[in-house]
């Protein structure tokens, strides 16, 4: 049932073998499989003590509409990961390529969906989703086009009611589905999310990655999102690559998640098969990836 | 619709009229009360308090223009300097009138007649003197924020350029008035030659005195500001290709809009300190001179006139500041007070 390669194993450090075993029984066409290929991204950061290897020949191919999990302890990189493919910062080595163009700038194709929001306080929740939108379809659709998908994209993720409201007049959880509102509403290649939920309670939490499901069920983006959330993880992706800690992070084993949607977390939660993928996560994190600070303690 | 008054009063610093309102609309006289009573009764009393020590101490103090005058003698100061500035306009009056008729008159002899129209000439009043003052610190004023903004924004976006600027700031802004005050008169001197100056040397130099000195507060928040500004909201700029104009306007420039407004609150509050020095060091028409030739008039007048005078400065320099917080709390994106 469970598919858990170990990249390192199959990507020896010198070596440049470029076989994917990943998906041998998927019926997934190449073309779709490379969507999104992050290959031998390394980068080095200049300090006082020298350069600083963040990352170490991280290897990742996203499918077209699949949702995959970036997860590892704090500190290991999986940010710098999301930034590279968001074209924010540069690898130093190894290149990203989105649908056979490489990246590197950022663009509207690859949204970002930002831990703390970051939404602009001085713009209501319609003029915030309204400057992506007029930006990114400048030319291309008309006033009453945009005004129309304005409104869609807030509908999506329930925030129709407070449209003209600021930011500091709304809580945490709706400015997070605003959000996901402006970043769907660039139409992205691929939805870039970056621990959308980790700033929340547990139960708005909850209430957001359902809406995310119903949202992904209906749109199939390509997402990825950064979480240090193991029932997170596990309940939203389609795969979840694990990090090695830092520093030189890569991604130390893929985890295939072959639970049926629509997935409810009430009848998950007795499941046997999502508790292994869960144990699985764990034993990652917690028994070959201890933080360094806790193996001496 | 009562909300929304109260809501008014409070971002415009009026606290004490909230109570006022909700009383009006009778809601619990007792709460609303004590409440007034806090916010309006306790300063009234303090002030009460300070006028009456002020009256008992000044007349203790016996000065070659006679004893110290007290709360009473500022107020009958007052009302004479208002006196006479009435009696000033109304002679203002009368001399263009004079001149009117004297031209008609010459006209009706001879219509072909040069007349001539004399400005009148008379002494500026204590009110003139306020006028001119806040006229000239809002024109030093506007001066260095029209260069501090820019700068500043420029300054905030690029660390090589706060790193080369940096040093000059730091040298330039703890500098005092009274030393830029000599350097200017002769630099003005030597420049601004025309034969039909638009505005006097004087005015020249204490708006270029305060500029001088108003400048870095706002130069310096607003570098602060836009280099403070979240990562977050600037990548948001990158990720939608906002080019580099959109991404000063629309995200770098509000984002930092209530840093801006502390500085620039900063600097009129200092703009009015360093005027009203300027003005009395340099004898440039305002509030500073009036102070000035008050002290050199000595009469027995002199001491109450000139404390009007600074009571007014104070006042005028309460207002100002209130203006500019009342505005900074409009830009503030969390309508809360920077106090």
């Amino acid at each position: 049932m469970t598919t858990v390669h170990n990249v390192e194993a199959l990507f020896p450090k010198e070596g440049n073998v470029i076989t994917d075993n990943c998906n041998e029984k998927s019926a997934i066409p190449l073309a779709r499989k490379n969507y999104l290929d992050i290959s031998y991204v390394s980068i080095e950061f200049p300090t006082s003590l020298g350069p600083f290897k963040a990352l170490d020949r991280v290897n990742l191919k996203i499918a077209k509409g699949e949702f995959i999990s970036l997860i590892g302890h704090s500190g290991c990189g999986k940010s710098t990961v999301l930034n590279i493919i968001a074209g924010l910062l540069q690898a130093t080595e190894g290149g990203v390529v989105l649908e056979g163009k490489e990246v590197n700038d950022p663009g509207p194709d690859r949204a970002v969906v930002f831990q703390n929001h970051s939404l602009l306080p001085w713009l209501t929740v319609y003029q915030n989703v309204e400057l992506a939108v007029k930006q990114v379809f400048r030319n291309k659709k008309s006033k009453s086009e945009m005004d129309e998908w304005i409104r869609h994209n807030l509908e999506l993720v329930h925030m129709s009611h407070a449209l003209h409201k600021r930011p500091s007049e709304i809580s945490g959880g709706m400015k997070q589905r605003v959000g996901i509102a402006r970043a769907l509403a660039m139409q992205p290649k691929v939805l870039l999310m970056d621990e959308p939920f980790g700033a929340l309670d547990a139960l708005t939490r909850a209430h957001l990655q359902d809406s995310l499901m119903e949202i992904q069920r209906d749109l199939n983006n390509t997402v990825v999102m950064i979480t240090h959330d193991v029932d997170e993880a596990v309940l939203l992706s389609d795969r979840i690559a694990m990090m090695t800690n830092g520093p030189e992070a890569t991604v130390g084993e893929v985890l295939e998640i072959e639970l049926e949607r629509p997935r409810h977390r009430v009848a998950l939660s007795d499941n046997s098969e999502y508790n292994h993928y869960r144990r699985e996560v764990l034993a990652f994190l917690y028994e070959r990836q201890r933080k360094p600070a806790e193996k001496t303690a | 619709m009562k909300n929304k008054i109260i809501n008014i009063f409070e971002t415009m610093g009026l606290s004490w009229a909230v109570p006022m309102v909700k009383l009006a609309t009778g809601e619990n006289p007792k709460e609303q009360g004590n409440a007034l009573f806090q916010l309006l009764g306790l300063p009234l009393i303090a002030i009460m308090l300070f006028l009456g020590l002020w009256s008992a101490m000044a007349a203790q103090v016996n000065t070659s223009l006679g004893t110290l005058p007290g709360p009473s003698q500022v107020w009958a100061q007052t009302v004479n300097l208002y006196a006479e500035h009435k009696e000033e306009r109304a002679k203002e009056v009368a001399f263009h009138e004079r001149q009117e008729v004297r031209n008609a008159k010459k006209l009706e002899k001879n219509p072909d007649a040069t007349i001539k129209v004399r400005p009148y000439t008379g002494k500026p009043t204590f009110f003139d003197q306020i006028l001119t003052s806040l006229f000239t610190v809002f024109t030093g004023f506007l001066l260095a924020s029209v260069i501090a903004i820019p700068l500043g924004i420029a300054c905030g976006l690029s660390d090589n350029l706060y790193t080369a600027v940096s040093p000059l700031i730091q040298i330039f802004k703890p500098i005092s008035p009274l030393a830029w005050l000599p350097i200017v008169t002769m630099v003005v001197s030597a420049v601004y030659v025309t034969n039909d100056p638009m505005f006097e040397k004087a005015f020249v130099t204490s708006a270029l005195t305060v500029t001088l000195c108003s400048l870095w507060p706002t130069l310096i928040n607003t570098a602060m500001g836009v280099a403070s500004i979240d990562k977050d909201l600037l990548n948001v700029g990158r990720v939608i290709c906002l080019n580099w104009s959109a991404q000063v306007f629309k995200i770098a420039l509000p984002a930092s809009l209530p840093m801006i407004f502390t500085g620039l609150r900063i600097s009129l509050g200092i703009g009015w300190m360093v005027l009203i020095a300027a003005e009395m060091l340099a004898q440039n028409p305002g509030l500073g001179k009036f102070v000035w030739d008050e002290f050199q008039n000595g009469s027995s007048n002199s001491l109450g006139r000139i404390m009007v005078a600074v009571l007014t400065i104070g006042l005028i320099g309460f207002v100002l500041d209130w203006l500019m917080l009342t505005l900074q709390k409009f830009v503030s994106h969390e309508k809360s007070a920077a106090r």
